[in-house]
Parts: structure tokens; sequence; C-alpha cells
């Protein structure tokens, strides 16, 4: 049985304490909300996009400690890349939380999280702000639920 | 710690009653205290399930073989169970539901389809209440323009009985509110609520979900006009439950779902309806859960609800305590009068990653929103953390749970 000191890693425990990105862009591209009924998490994304590149993101969370911590770590993660990479980067993250073998590649940073798999009822937390970046990339009007 | 004093010998062993609690979680031994949500299930109804699955089980009031008319006869049995353990005055006034959700839609449904409702009619709710005692109503104000008024809960989670008649008005249809609050565990003063409301005509409606497995209920006593409950929270099977509704207005009241069952006679033009129950138990009922749940209602009864109430009173007690005692813990809710339920959150800590590592210690609560969503809103909490007893919660299990938090608070080094 896995450790819990793997999941709540002194990485993931400071992203939660202090999320990098905090707050709101004045002149978002995009913007979303997420929302866990199960927990009440809930995030607000800005993002910047110009040219097919994503220039900034920021978010507002309110949310346990794998929620507030992905969405600080992918915020760091996702300034200067293509919304291609982006929409990998999410394929890679739920691969490595749901896929048959926990596959890192490419996360970077985001590894960190993979002790997650372990903790079936935890996954949707860590996916909650993918969800809601995909939907501020795409300017989604409501709230993305994660079930 | 030192086991509280007062407790129940009889009640302290039943938990040998319960075959689930002997299973060891993540490798501990199992402290099940979320018995809101659901409440795990006594030999005695298992093994009631079992044999009338195995010698008494057919459709009801259907054949004319013995069979049929022996589990129709244990189906109108577990009718008149439920009659007397809410000393109903008779048992036309028991429905079998799914449980109380489908109670609450079934009287909300058929009030609003009733014609005594008026656009601009009100309907006073609590800020406590379940969702299930909320969204039929928000359904049926859809359908009839009634308004919905919520009184309030003061900062411990006390409703009084004037915050809820400061919401009356001359329009005030109905009053519906839960008898026990499943999150903050409140009890409210049903009593004096539905009598003040019966002086001035106006219906109420009881959940009493999180009641029914702590206390005596009396529906006489209480002069409410419909209560309910959920039969897996009071140890019987799932998807069955009970409405009781006052005769004049379940005979009143049209009916709800259409099907075999509930109709008298039925031609293409024109169909009459059966009187209550039947008129509102459309289609081949849960019969063996009916059974099931007069199973739970006679094994709770072996032991006595006074003697359930004196009991848990001191265990719960004894987990407001400890809880009180651990730095970081704020309580949810600190009502006056409180059975059952016990919520609370931790300084720095989200309730959904306490939940987790409580799990692995083998700790069962609950985190979230417990379905009330207006009741997080009026304590400004995203989410708590509840913890909840039930007939074989020993003190022990708070002392796991305790012990856990210890943990939480090692693990976020706090
Ligand atoms: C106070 C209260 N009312 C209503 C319900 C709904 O019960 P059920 O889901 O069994 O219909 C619950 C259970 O979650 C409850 O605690």
């Amino acid at each position: 049985m896995i450790d819990l000191r793997d999941l709540y890693q002194e990485v993931i425990l400071d992203h939660s304490r202090n999320p990098r990105n905090a707050g709101r862009l004045t002149e978002p591209s995009g913007t979303a909300k997420g929302h866990n009924p199960l927990c009440g998490d809930l995030i607000t994304l800005d993002v910047l996009v110009e040219d097919g590149v994503i220039r900034d993101v920021s978010f507002d969370a309110r949310g346990c400690a794998i929620s507030v911590a992905t969405a600080s770590i992918m915020s760091d993660m996702l300034k200067g890349k293509t919304l291609e990479e982006a929409h990998d980067l999410f394929r890679r993250f739920q691969k490595m939380l749901t896929g048959p073998d926990a596959e890192a590649e490419g996360l970077d940073k985001l590894e960190v999280l993979a002790g997650v798999r372990e903790f079936p009822m935890r996954v949707k937390c860590a996916t909650l702000p993918f969800h809601t970046l995909r939907a501020a990339l795409d300017n989604e009007p409501g709230t993305v639920q994660t079930e | 710690m030192n086991a509280p004093a007062g407790q129940n010998p009889e009640i302290l062993a039943a938990r040998d009653d319960f075959p689930l609690l002997a299973r060891p979680m993540n490798g501990r031994p199992l402290a099940f205290l979320d018995s809101a949500a659901s409440a795990q299930k006594p030999r005695a109804v298992l093994d009631g399930l079992r044999d009338f699955y195995e010698s008494e089980y057919a459709n009801v009031h259907r054949g004319v073989y013995l069979l049929s008319a022996q589990a129709t006869d244990r189906y109108e049995a577990a009718r008149e169970t439920v009659r007397r353990f809410l000393n109903a005055g008779r048992p036309e006034e028991i429905v079998f539901t799914r449980g109380a959700t489908e109670a609450i839609n079934l009287v909300a449904e058929t009030l609003g389809r009733s014609g005594r409702l008026e656009p601009d009619d009100e309907i006073v709710l609590t800020v406590l209440e379940h969702h299930s005692n909320i969204v039929p109503w928000q359904l049926m104000r859809d359908a009839t323009g009634v308004r919905i008024r919520a009184a309030a809960a003061d900062q411990d989670g006390n409703v009084d009985v004037e915050a809820v008649f400061r919401e009356v008005t001359d329009r005030t249809k109905l009053i519906a509110f839960s008898h026990v609050s499943n999150t903050t565990g409140t009890v409210l003063p049903a009593r004096e609520i539905c009598h003040r409301a019966r002086e001035r005509g106006i219906l109420t409606l009881v959940d009493g979900c999180q009641a029914v497995p702590h206390a005596a209920v009396d529906v006489a006593d209480l002069a409410c006009d419909f209560y309910t409950f959920s039969g897996h929270k009071l140890y019987g099977p799932s998807g069955i439950g009970a409405l009781y509704g006052r005769l004049d207005l379940l005979t009143s009241l049209p009916p709800w779902q259409g099907g075999g069952s509930m109709i008298e006679e039925v031609t293409f033009e024109r169909t009459t309806y059966a009187p209550p129950p039947a008129r509102y138990e459309a289609g081949t009922p849960n019969i063996a859960g009916a059974v099931g749940l007069a199973a739970a209602i006679d094994y709770v009864q072996r032991f006595g609800s006074e003697n359930i109430q004196r009991h848990e009173s001191v265990v719960l007690k004894y987990g407001v305590d400890r809880l009180q005692a651990v730095d970081g813990v704020r309580l949810i809710g600190t009502p006056r009068h409180r059975a059952g339920s016990i919520s609370f959150v931790m300084d720095d800590v989200h309730p959904h990653d306490v939940g987790t590592v409580l799990d692995r210690e083998g700790v069962a609560v609950r985190v979230g929103h417990h379905c009330a969503q207006p009741a997080m809103r009026h304590f400004d909490v995203p989410a708590t953390i509840r913890a909840s007893l039930g007939i074989y919660t020993h003190a022990s299990d708070f002392d796991a749970l305790v012990e856990g938090l210890g943990k939480v608070k090692g693990l976020f080094q706090l």
C-alpha cells in the first residue's frame, strides 16, 4: 500500500499553501469555472492565448490540497506552451492517473502527483484544473463539472 | 480514554449484531462513523430478508394462491409495524416509498396538482434542509408559482420556532423541515412548530430521516401532517422508506404515479382510483424491502427508542467533547439539542484531504457538503467533515477519529 507521504509530498503541500499564479487576469482571452460537486472544490481559471500560444494563466481555487496543487503546478508549466502542447499535457496527465501503468513521460513537475492514481476517489480532484483549463481555452460558458 | 459513564450494556453489545463492522479496513479495525449517510445492517434484517425470499415470497395484492396471500400479509404487517413505530392512527396513513426523497416528491407533486395552492402562496423551509427537502418544492414552485422562503439558523445551528414563524405570513400554506439536521445534528423543535402551524391552518411535513434512528417519534403528539423517513438509515434495506400522511389529506390529494394497484376501475374513457395507501403505490412495490424495514424496526424496538436515545446521547457527547479538545478543530454547529451527527472543519486542511487520511486509519467519515449546500453557505464553509453515529457506535470509534486527526496534523505539519 502506498504511503500517504507519497501522496502528500512536500512539493504538493507547498503548492497548495502558496499557489503560484493565484488571482485573476485583467484581460483574459478565455475564462472558465470548474466545480467538483462531490467535495465542493471550486476553481475559476483565466488564460491569455496569443497566436496559439498560452502567454499567461491565473486561477482562483477553493479546494483540497490535491486540486489546488495541481492547478498551481499546471499553471506554472503552461506558460509558453502551444494549445496542442497543453492538450497533450492533459492527455499524458490523465494517462498517468488512470492508465494501465503510471507512465509519467513528459509530465515534468506534474509527476509528483503520480500517487493520486492509488486513490481513485481523488483522481477527479487532480483532473478538475485540467478540465477547467480545457473549457477556458475553448472559452466555454457555464461551469465544468467533474461528474 | 475512559469509557463514558451511563452507557447501556445491552446496546454496547449490539455491535456484534452487525457482521460488516467486523471487517478490517486498510488493515485497521473499522471505525464506521457515517451512519447518517446509511447505516449498517444487523443480522436480524439480513436473515429476515433471506427467510422471506426463501419461504414466503410472491407478488402482493394479486394472486389467489396461498403464497401470494402470505406475501401480502407480510407486506401489510410491515405497514402495521411502521404505523406503530410512528404512532399513526391507521395503517392507511402509511405509504411505502423508495425513501424520503420519493416521499417528499410525492407530497410536493400531488399538492401542486391538488388545486389547493395559488400563485403567491408560500412554503417555508429552513436553511438546514437536505436538498431532497428543497428541490422537490422548487419543482412544484415552477409548476404552481408559489414562493419559497427559508427560515434562518443562528450561528450555533439552532433553528428556533420564532425563526420559522418569522417567515410565516398569511399566505403560508406549508412548512417543511427536517426533524434533525443531517449536517449539524440540530434537533428542531418539531412539536412546537407543528402545533403552531396547525393552529394557523398551515400544513407541515417533517423529514425524519435523521430522527427515527435516534429517538422515538410520535406523529400524533407532534401534530404533523406528513412525516417521512428512509429505511436504509434505520438499519433496514435501501430502496424502501415510508410516508405518513393524515388520512383526510391522503384521501383528498390526487394520485401520484399511475399504474397497477392504484386503481379501482380502468376504461379508456375514465379511471377511478383506489383509496390510500394503494393510491400512492403504483406498480409492484418493494415487497422484500418493506419486510426488511419491519425487521429493522423490530430490531431497534427490542432495545427501546428511549434507551437508544439515552445511550447514544452519552456516546455523542463523548465525541463532541473529544473533538472540541483537539487543537485546530472547529465544530460547525453547536446546537443546544443534538442527535446523530457532528460536523467540523480543521484549520488549514481541506475536509477532502482529512477524509483520505482518516480512511487510511480505518475511520469512515463523510466529507463534503452533505447535500445541504445552503447550510454550507450559512456557515461559510465549502464542506465539512461529518462524524455520525448509530446504535453500534462505541466511544472508541471517536478515539480512533481523534487519533486519525493527529495523523492528519502530522502529515500536514500543523
Ligand atoms: C435529512 C435528510 N433528508 C433526506 C434525505 C434523503 O434520503 P434518501 O436519499 O434516503 O431518500 C437524507 C439522506 O441523505 C437526509 O439526511
